[in-house]
């Protein structure tokens, strides 16, 4: 029997990681995701949370815990934000390449200087290239339902590799909304025990984080590269046993929405994916052939879903996160994954970075610029158009 | 030995797994076994494990790996091991 929780992201975040019975969590507190460790700790005081939690001094020293007790073979689990997640991009290397699953939550916050606490995706989309999976969220009901599926994808024989869930700041992490929480044997009898890959044990003696040369170096690389691509097929697979299980569903890779007949796919992520369902329905009603296809994960790439996407309709992307120097992480992989193989235009706006507010009306107005042809620039800073 | 099948950045415990180490070795440890009292020092301290702890307490030394860093013949209480030169001048 499940229950409802009403609660916000953050302990709806630390109740699904306590179900999942993490023997070790290892975590640092940052603003915002303060909360989150919080509602842990409040388990351990209950007796819900029978693990170890180990409070460390730094978020590099929380994910040099994880791994260490990851490498021991036990679940693991940590969650963190912006600079923390920043100050942890070493360990992240090593935890990918360790091949260890951890799981990990961020709630995306703005990096500074200039000290800013608000929504914003540059801090976790400046670790796309440590070998993580990276989930983003739009609902506190994605946010607990992800947290559970991230470990049993991490830990797939298969895979075996680090998972980080992100939502945004405050919008997510601070907000309240009723959540359905299956109860302690439902979510057991979906996510079996972690069987290690390999494991530091006494009685086989093995060396870990050793020297290794460039022709072995490659070959683990490209087996990191293999599992990424098969945790399409998992994600898939995970989504579909979730939908049977529990009756939800967010999406595979891209979550679509009323995108059949669409002219127009409008891309997004995070909080604005789920603002823009919004806008997809005025647009819709107002005679506009807009649907949606919210990037739930951003590694592995959704690259095939999105070529297929292209096939019929003209992609507009929002990034909530610039590269700066080149252009928003997802507008660039977007062209990257139906270059030479489709027609379609991409039209790419940067909005809400520093936390500033995306309404559906914003989303609505980025669509109708993108399909009047009125945008001028290769890529339009929602917002700052004259400045 | 338990192999694991995936490739990452762990290694197994092989003998000699960064060569002949014996070929470094400048000062050679001779043991001189009438004076040694088998109290097993040396082969305690030794940080390549190549003392070698026979069955009756005896050691032996082995040479393949002995980088003669000298250290057993420091820790040694009645100077049964001695550090000879052993590169040709």
């Amino acid at each position: 029997m499940s229950s409802v929780m009403i609660d916000t992201g953050n302990y709806i975040a630390a109740k699904a990681a306590v179900l999942c019975k993490p023997d070790v969590v290892a975590a640092y507190p940052i603003t915002p995701q303060t909360t989150l460790v919080e509602g842990i700790a409040k388990y351990v005081g209950t007796g819900e949370f029978k693990g170890e939690y180990i409070c460390v001094e730094s978020e590099h020293s929380a994910m040099a815990a994880c791994i260490g007790a990851s490498a021991t073979g036990v679940r693991t689990f940590t969650g963190t934000s912006s600079h923390g997640l920043l100050l942890m991009h070493e360990m992240l290397h090593w935890a990918a390449l360790a091949r260890l699953p951890v799981i990990m939550c961020n709630i995306n916050r703005v990096i500074g200087p200039g000290w800013n606490i608000w929504a914003d995706e540059n801090d976790s989309i400046s670790q796309r290239d440590t070998g993580w999976i990276q989930f983003y969220c739009s609902s506190n009901q994605e946010i607990f339902d992800t947290v559970i599926q991230a470990f049993k994808i991490g830990e797939h024989e298969k895979v075996s590799l680090p998972v980080m869930i992100s939502y945004n700041a405050f919008i997510l992490s601070h907000t309240s909304m009723p959540v359905f929480v299956p109860d302690e044997k439902e979510i057991d009898s979906f996510l079996p025990k972690r069987i290690p890959k390999w494991k530091l044990e006494v009685e086989n003696p093995i060396t870990f984080g050793n020297i290794i040369l460039p022709h072995e170096y490659e070959k683990v690389r490209k087996e990191m590269q293999d599992s990424q691509e098969y945790s399409k097929k998992l994600i898939v697979e995970i989504s579909k046993e979730w939908k049977k299980k529990f009756g939800r569903f967010h999406g595979d890779l891209l979550e679509l929405y009323k995108c059949e007949d669409a002219e127009y796919i409008l891309l997004s992520m995070g909080a604005i994916g789920a603002e823009s369902k919004v806008a997809i329905d005025n647009l819709q009603k107002n005679g506009f052939k807009v649907g949606l296809a919210r990037v739930r994960s951003f590694r592995p790439f959704p690259s095939e879903d999105i070529l297929k996407l292209s096939k019929q309709a003209d992609l507009i992307v929002i990034d909530r996160n610039i590269s700066i120097g080149s252009e928003g992480a997802i507008f660039n992989e977007v062209k990257g994954s139906i270059y030479g193989k489709s027609s379609a235009k991409v039209h790419g706006f940067i909005a809400g970075l520093g936390g500033k507010d995306v309404t559906f009306k914003d989303v609505e107005n980025m669509c109708k610029k993108a399909i009047n042809g009125k945008e001028k620039a290769h890529q339009v800073w929602y917002g700052l158009e004259e400045v | 030995m338990k192999k694991y099948n995936i490739r990452t950045t762990i290694s197994y415990p092989v003998k000699g797994a960064m060569g002949r180490t014996g070929n470094w070795r400048v000062f050679k440890p001779i043991l001189d076994k009438k004076k040694c009292v088998k109290c097993l020092r040396c082969w305690i301290f030794c940080p390549e494990a190549t003392v070698i702890r026979n069955k009756d307490d005896t050691i032996d030394i082995d040479y393949e790996y002995c980088k003669g860093c000298g250290i057993c013949a420091n820790v040694c209480k009645v100077k049964a091991i001695i550090m000879e030169r052993e590169a040709q001048e």
